[in-house]
Order: C-alpha cells, then structure tokens, then sequence
C-alpha cells in the first residue's frame, strides 16, 4: 500500500515536471494539444446564425465554409477568381430558353435559364444523430419519445450516429428552404425576382405552416417547386427567370449547400429548441470538418470529418505561387490539419499578445501595432520590422474587393441633381477631400485610393493612366495626382459659391455630413473631415448618430453627405455596378443605391452589362459606365482597403482570398516547430517575483520592528 | 423577522415591475423593433416583407404598451410590454431573440462568473481589512501616512489600467499565466487566478481607506479603552474587539453586493474572455437582444432588492440591539 502511494506521488511529480517542461505556463491550451496537429484562431464576434439558409456574414462562413459544401468553390490560387466544382462533376453553363421552353441560341433573348448540376456519387455526411439507425433499420432519435430530451442540452448527448450518401435531392430541399418564411433567409427577396416558383412556393409554405406548431416539421419534399427539380439520385436543375450570369457565384455560397432532410426532421422535434438543440446550432454537412464544440461564449471547434471525400490541393496556381511556396503540397490530399480550435476574444490588445506569444497562427494587424510590426518603404510597399523578421514572420497584403466611398444623396437639393451646378460641387468636394491623406492617417497606408466603383481583381478594373478619374485626378510622372484646391475653388466658384459663400444670398454655404460615431477615434476622423470642407470655406455640420438611426435616415433619404462601404459577394462588377443603378434606389425600393442615383444612359448601360461575359465589348460598356459615374461623381470615390495578415513561421499554404470561404482545409502548419517556438519564447520570468518580494519585505521590516518595539514597551 | 421578510417581497413587486417598465422604455427609445429585425436579419439585402415577417414571428408586431384594437383586459396582455416583461415575474426568462433558452445559458454562464468573482470578493475583504488594520495600528505615523497615499493613489486608478496593466505584467512580460481564456473545472485555476488578483489589487484603495475609517471610528470608544486598560495587547485589541464591533458597517457594505457575485463583471470577463453573465449582459445589449436584456436587468434588480433584505437581517443577527420590524 506504502509503495503504491510512493509509486503515485512519482508518477504525479514526473507526470507534473514533464507537463512542465512540455507546455509553457502562460500556454492557454490543455497540454496534451502541444504537438497537435492543430490550427488555432480567435473570433471576435460570436456567429449569429450556423443555418446555412440564413448566414451571411464573415463571422459566420468561417465555420460555415468549411463543413457545408456547394456544389461550386473558388480555386484556392488562382487570380483572377475562378469557380471550379466542390461537390459538382463540373462548372455548369446554363443553358437558354424561351418562353415557351425551347432551347435557343447564347446570344438570343432568353426566358429561362437553366442550370443542370451533376454532383458526384459516394460523397458522405459528417456523423450525426440525425442519421443514426438502430439494427432493424429504424431512425434511433426519431421520433423522440416523451421525456427522451430530459437531462439533454448538447448534441453531444446523443450518443449515437449514422451517415448517408450525399444526393441531389439534398441540394433541392436546401434550396425549398431558402423560400421558407420562417427562415427569413436573407438572399429570399433577391432570388424570388430569378427562381421560378420561387414565390408561389413561399407562399404555400406560409400557408401549410398556419396549421402546424411554431417550429413544427413540414417535410418540404412534399411541395414541389417548379423552377428547381431533382432530376436523378445526382442531379438536378435550376431554373431562373432570363439571363443572370452571376447566378453562378451564388452556388459557391452556403446557401446552395445541401441539407439532408433528415436532420430537418431530426432538430424540429417538440422540445429540441427549448433544449437549445437547433439545426442553427449543430450543423450538418458532408465538408472537410465537422463543429464538435459550439460554445460561442468562450470556444468553438472543428474538427476532420472522417467520412469527408477525396479532395486534393490545386496543383497549379498563380504567378509567383510556386516561389512562394504555395505548390509545395500539390495534389496532396486535404485536408491536412485535424483541428481547428476558436477562441472566444474580445478586445484586440489579449489578441495581438497571445499571437506574439504563438497561442495563435494568425493576426491582423491594429493600427496601434502597426509601428511594431511594419515599416512602409520608399516605394510604399511595406516590409516587415526587424523584430518581425527574426520571429520569421510573413506578411501577406492585398487589396480587398470593397469599396469605402462618401456618397451625396442625388434627391438633395443643394448636393443632388445632374445640373451642370451640382456636378461642380460635388467635383469641387470631391478634390478637397484628401483621400490619400485619409489613408495615411487613419488607415496606416493600407488601402488603395478609388478612381471608381470597380475596385482591383474585379474585371472592369483599369490600371494606370487609363482608369484614373478625370475630374479628380491628373496623370504626371507615372502617377495619378490629385488636382489642385485652386481647382476645386474654381469648381466652387462655377457651381455658385465662390469662396463658399453663395454668390446669389452672400451666405456661407453650410451642408451636413451624416456618420455613425460613438467613439473617440470617431471624434478626430469627423474633426479631420470638417478640416477638408474648410479648405473650401464650406461650414460642415456633423451629424453623428448611432448605427439604427443612421440606417434609418438614410432609408428615409434625410442624408445630405454620408460615409458608406461596400463588400462584394461575389467577384464580378455588377456587384459594384448595382449600387449605382437607378431601379436599385434606396429610397425608392429599398435597394442598395444609397446615393439614389439615377442615369438613364447608365442605367441602360447596367442592364446590357450585368448578363454579359467577361469579354472586351464587356469591359468596354463598363467603362462607359465608370465614366459616367465620374462625371456625375454621386460619390466621392474613397479607397479601396487593403488587409494585412501575419502568419506564424510553422503556417504554410496561406494565400488571402476574399471570394473563398473554405480555406481551412488548405492549410498545414508544423506543431513541432510551433511547440519548440513557443516553448523559446514564453520561458517564465521569476526574478521580478523576488524583487518585489525584497521591496514588501523593506516596507514591512520597519513596519514589525516597530510592532515589537510597542509590545515591548512597558505600560506606563 | 417573516412577516418583515414578507412585507419586503411585497415591496420589491412595484419596483421590480418599474424598474421592467424603464428598461422596456429605455430600450425601445434607442431600438425600434424594426432595427432589432434589420440587425438580426443582416444589412444586406433585407427586405421589408422580412422585417415584417421578424416582427410577427418574435411577437414584436403588437402595439408596445397598450392595444386600442383589443378588448376589455386584452388592450394590456396583447402588447409587446406584457408579452415580453411580465413572465420574468414566474421566472420564465423565455427566449433571446436568437432562440436560445435564456434560464439554461444564465444557469451555464453564472458558474465562470462565480469563479471569479467569489475568490475575488472573499479574498478581498481578508486583504481589505488586514490592510485596515495595519494602518490603525500603525496610526498617526509614516507607516499610515505612506499607506494612506498609496490607497488614494490606487482608488484614484482605472480599473481597466489594472486589467491592461496586470495582463502586461503577469501575462505578458513574465509569463506566468495565460493573458486571457478560461476553461472549465479544475483547469479554470489558471485561467483565474490573475484577474482575481487584479480584482483583489483594484478593490483595495477604496474598501481599504473605508475599513480603516470604519476602525479608526471604534478605535477611540471606551470598551477600547478598558480593554487596553486590562493589559491586552494591541494586536488582541484590534482582532478581538474592534474588528468585532466594525464588522456591522463592514457588512452593510459587502452583503448588499454577495447575490450580485452571480452577475459577474462587464469589462472584466470581456478583457479576460471569460464566459460569464457580465459578458452575457454586453453581449446582449451590443446584439439589441431585448429578451436577454430585460431578463439580465431584472435579475440585477432583484438580486439587489435580495441583497438589500440580507443587509437589514444580518445587521439583526450581528447587533442584537436593531430589531427588524
């Protein structure tokens, strides 16, 4: 008995120094991850929705991207952006149609088109309860008997699982879905205008769920919808309303992923969501991981899905991609990480320190670490410091596909309109805004300024000389200039206010700029913004306002001048083209043109433009339209932002892509070298313990010296 | 001291149902229910057949405070207000406005904020009134003058200098802890222990300065002086009878606060990543998530009311003199 607890307490302290040795002390992870194949990322907003038929932003694809599979994704080096087939046997081109449903030539007037999609055979789900059978071929959790749920919050709860092969059937129910109003799927107005049936549907389901439960199963199998049709076990078609070359782009977004039926059933059981057991908590995809931990208060993670199929890394890529190493796993199979754990972290200064100290593979950098970590060269290229270099960090940068832009409303009376009066004005502000100042100052140089809407990488993009804007830019020594104030005062002056001051009443003119600002950062971007409007003697009275009441004012059209931005959704220039198309007005429909602007020659433009491909004539109209754009200039063209990221030493295969979402699968780190890094840098730091043990021990000495002295002391 | 229990339960139903009533208000001055349906939709391509659609199914739809169109008791039941506030009075804290089971993630999350905020409150007050202690007993010399100043100079620090600052030191530069995370069970220990300390450090400049002028008080009575008459020594004086008798201001301070420990800390478990109901609270207020925020407020409330009644029932139980009526 002795020798056994002797036998314990050493296996207890071996068991401790080499847990020691092993993992730092300020290590964040359970020290049996140390040489895990593991990624390790931190988000900062928790994901709202994990339901594929409702997510929509960046927080959520990140998870999403990598377990729900469309059937179309982004080939991970190639740029421009290309689609090639994820679950798909190929990229399918849609075929046309007339309204009476005959084929018909490319270039002909279509009614319809009409994708067929032919998915591969023996793809498989991820496990899940959902699919979990007992031995006679029965569903095990389905359907729940009374009190099954008891003492059941987690997915994990249930113990059993099961598989199936993915169908096209999936793909059709996803899309049934997408219709369904208790979803409130965010793509259901944009596609009820393409889907056929896709109205009618909606409505049949509005109308079947008023005689069901809140949340009750409605087996969508059950009601056809016409435009999209499962045509055999491994494909089927979608038809839309006339031509909508975009539509493809959409099949590489979540929402085109499949849904098994059954796990519909399975988390619409009574008593499944008053446990918090909801299909948006637990999703269910046949991708490269799988969610095992949805905390979102603190952790999530992915991990490999066992069942995921045969997939390999590109084997080829850009220029430039082999050199940087990018091809070194060509044609290997993915993914290549098991796990990839997401920390719940908040505030950007806990970040930026546990990535220094290797707890994370990633990081952006904030502008009050930029110093620390960049330096801009000559040429305004940036390289990384010093410091960087010798922790062998890279440095990834690239300009996004979004635009940041200061729009006018063109129904305001004083900034708005196509007089020749307007235009002067808002060209005249258009060259007293200092962009590339705004750049340097808040953006720590890390964008792009914007000459139009297209920014670089979308077709439609012009470099040079070529692509600057006119009115605002001039082209000297190799470079885009931006023109002079004296120019703008004469802008000013012809558009009726010389020196800012109306020639008509001699008043100074006063316009309003709208912005949502709560914070001190905000304070001195709005200081810096009345300083561009003074150049010109134009008083600038600002209107900061929260989130809501700004998005109200200017649905509402009550904006005078505002900041706005723009992400693409896919990469093609309508995406970009659209925000300035009349009919897409925001005060009129509700649309995305903020500026409410409206061309009839750019108008007619945007409809011959957005159904063609990316061909020379294409690039030509588009042109026309960006010039058009600048000479009305409804915005003041702002910058294109540029994103930096950091990447570990052990972190390989990371290309930045703003279109792909599942990129995860790509990635392959060394947790070797990350342990024996980690371990270098985070050696714990003692002697300032015992200095301050010292420094109490100074202030108390005194301090019982004198307790003694007064115990001591006789009593008078 | 039940029917003084009673009559303070009765009291704490019309503050409760006000302090509901102001957070209804306040919230719906600032989120109109058609910018909660535009955040939880997305900004994109919303449209206003789904904001509809949002409002009817989260039962945002009706009319807020009174219902013209219904009838007899219906003009008050079939509004947003009743709807949504008046079930918090059975403890149905219902559903966020995500779906999820309010009760269960309150029960879930309490735990992480008790594991910092109950070393942090017990080993503040030892800390807290050992501090007191060896400044009265060092009274009127260097000692108390130097003490003095350091706890005006700590009280006079941000709490948020404490978390960048100790996460600086502790975490960053010696390397002795995590800077921030949490894990549950056992593992937590290391997760907590610096924000407990930093919690600990940042309480001691104003409890400190309190205590001590709550000794100082006592110091100067005539018991003090009959003990020290009886030959006891200084120390025996402090612990034995002073701090005996100082405990009762001492514990109108503290308990008031000990059901609120649940609540956990806003900026503390945010700076940490610590998952608990401080960060459940901001979290719900940045997503417009009214249904968690009332829940939270009126939880607040009542710990509060709760932590009132203690107060006045421990002061019964340590001074037999004060009788609850």
């Amino acid at each position: 008995m002795r020798r056994s607890a002797q036998y314990t307490i050493a296996v207890l302290a071996a068991s401790i120094v080499i847990g020691g040795c092993s993992s730092p002390w300020n290590d964040p992870y359970p020290a049996n991850q140390v040489h895990g194949d593991i990624v390790y990322s931190a988000f900062t907003a928790q994901p709202k929705y994990l339901d594929p038929a409702r997510a929509y932003s960046a927080d959520e694809y990140v998870f999403l991207g990598q377990i729900y599979e469309p059937p179309f994704q982004y080939q991970y080096l190639d740029r421009p952006y290309r689609l090639v087939p994820l679950t798909a046997t190929t990229v399918s081109k849609p075929s046309y149609l007339d309204s009476a449903g005959h084929r018909i030539a490319a270039g002909a007037h279509a009614a319809y088109s009409v994708y067929v999609i032919h998915i591969r055979p023996g793809i498989r789900y991820q496990p899940d309860p959902c699919f979990a059978r007992t031995a006679d071929g029965a569903y095990r959790y389905y359907p729940l008997q009374p009190g099954a749920l008891k003492g059941r919050y987690r997915l994990s709860d249930f113990h059993h699982t099961g598989t199936r092969e993915l169908t096209a059937a999936d793909y059709v129910y996803e899309i049934k879905r997408l219709a369904d109003p208790r979803l409130h799927s965010p793509i259901y107005g944009l596609m009820s205008g393409y889907i056929v049936g896709w109205k009618q549907f909606g409505k049949t389901l509005a109308a079947v769920y008023q005689d069901h439960r809140q949340g009750a199963f409605v087996d969508l199998r059950r009601y056809p919808l016409t435009g999209v049709k499962a045509l055999g076990r491994y494909t089927y078609s979608i038809t839309i309303r006339g031509r909508y070359p975009q539509f493809r782009y959409w099949l590489a977004m979540p929402f085109f992923a499949p849904m098994p039926w059954e796990a519909d059933r399975f988390f619409s059981q009574p008593g499944m969501a008053a446990h918090n057991i909801t299909l948006n908590w637990y999703p269910v995809g046949t991708g490269p991981y799988m969610l095992t931990v949805n905390n979102p208060n603190r952790e999530m993670v992915l991990k490999r899905n066992p069942n995921f199929h045969k997939e390999t890394y590109p084997r080829h890529g850009g220029p430039g991609d082999a050199a940087q190493g990018l091809l070194h796993d060509a044609g290997k199979r993915l993914p290549f990480v098991n796990e990839a754990v997401f920390s719940l972290e908040k505030e950007s200064i806990p970040y930026w320190n546990k990535f220094l100290q290797g707890y994370y593979d990633r990081s952006g950098i904030g502008a009050e670490n930029f110093d620390q970590v960049v330096r801009i060269g000559p040429h305004g290229h940036p390289r990384l410091t010093r410091e960087m270099r010798r922790r062998h960090m890279s440095l990834s940068a690239q300009v996004q596909t979004a635009i940041y832009f200061y729009g006018f409303n063109m129904l305001d009376p004083v900034v708005g309109g196509y007089s020749r009066r307007a235009r002067d004005l808002r060209r005249a502000i258009s060259v007293a805004i200092n962009i590339e100042h705004e750049i340097s100052i808040f953006q720590n140089g890390r964008a792009v300024p914007a000459q139009g809407p297209i920014p670089p990488g979308i077709f439609g993009y012009r470099e040079g000389q070529a692509g600057i804007n006119p009115y605002v830019y001039r082209w000297a020594h190799g470079l885009p200039r931006r023109r002079s104030l004296a120019y703008a005062r004469r802008l000013l002056a012809k558009a009726g206010y010389p020196n800012g001051r109306s020639a008509r009443t001699g008043r100074q003119l006063v316009l309003y700029f709208d912005a949502v600002a709560t914070g001190a950062t905000d304070q001195e971007m709005l200081a810096w913004m009345r300083k561009q409007f003074a150049k010109l003697n134009i008083d600038l009275v600002v209107r900061a306002t929260d989130y809501n009441r700004f998005q109200d004012k200017v649905r509402r059209g009550d904006v005078q001048i505002f900041s706005w931005g723009w992400n693409a959704d896919y990469p093609d220039p309508e995406n970009f083209l659209f925000l300035l198309y009349g009919p897409n007005s925001k005060m009129a429909s509700g649309g995305e043109n903020v500026t409410n602007y409206n061309d009839p020659a750019f108008n007619r433009l945007f409809l011959q433009v957005k159904d063609m491909g990316n061909t020379p004539a294409r690039a030509r109209l588009i042109g026309k339209m960006v010039r058009i754009a600048q000479r009305d200039a409804p915005w003041v063209w702002g910058y294109y932002p540029e994103q930096y990221v950091l990447s570990q030493p052990w972190y390989f295969n990371a290309k930045p892509s703003l279109m792909a979402n599942n990129t995860l699968k790509y990635i392959r780190i060394d947790p070797k070298l990350r342990a024996r890094l980690r371990r270098r840098w985070n050696p714990p730091v003692l002697w300032p313990l015992a200095v301050l043990g010292l420094v109490l021990g100074a202030i108390f000495a005194p301090a019982i010296l004198e307790y003694r002295r007064r115990e001591r002391r006789r009593p008078l | 001291m039940i029917r003084y229990i009673i009559r303070r339960a009765l009291y704490a139903i019309p503050i409760l149902f006000g302090v509901n009533l102001l957070t209804f208000v306040l919230f719906f001055v600032v989120n109109s229910p058609n910018d909660m349906a535009r955040f939880h939709l997305g900004f994109k391509r919303v449209t206003p057949q789904a904001i509809v659609q949002w409002k009817h199914d989260h039962g945002y739809d009706k009319p807020m405070l009174f219902n013209d169109r219904a009838k007899g008791v219906q003009k008050i039941t079939q509004t947003v207000f009743f709807q949504r506030s008046m079930k918090l009075f059975v403890f149905d804290f219902g559903r966020s406005d995500e779906g999820r089971d309010i009760g269960y993630d309150i029960r879930q999350r309490m735990w992480p904020s008790l594991a910092i905020a109950l070393p942090t409150f017990v080993i503040g007050i030892l800390v807290n009134i050992t501090t007191a202690l060896f400044l009265v007993f060092f009274r009127s010399t260097y000692l108390d003058w130097l003490g003095r100043l350091a706890l005006v100079a700590m009280m006079s620090v941000s709490s948020l200098f404490y978390i960048i600052g100790g996460q600086y030191l502790f975490g960053k530069t010696l390397r002795l802890v995590p800077i921030s995370g949490y894990a549950p069970g056992l593992h937590a220990f290391k997760f907590v222990v610096l924000p407990v300390v930093i919690g600990v450090i940042s309480g001691i400049g104003a409890s400190g300065r309190l205590y001590r002028a709550f000794f100082l008080e006592e110091i100067e009575k005539d018991y003090v002086r009959t003990a020290r008459a009886k030959g006891l020594s200084e120390m025996s004086v402090l612990f034995r009878h002073v701090l005996k008798n100082a405990m009762i201001p001492i514990l109108t301070s503290v308990v008031v606060v000990v059901p609120s420990l649940f609540l956990g800390s806003l900026i503390m478990e945010s700076f940490f990543g610590i998952p608990g109901l401080g960060a459940y609270t901001l979290d719900a207020i940045n997503a417009q998530d009214f249904a968690t925020v009332r829940a939270m407020v009126f939880l607040g409330s009542l710990f509060y009311i709760v932590g009132l009644a203690l107060t006045d029932i421990t002061y019964m139980l340590v001074d037999p003199r004060i009788r609850l009526k």
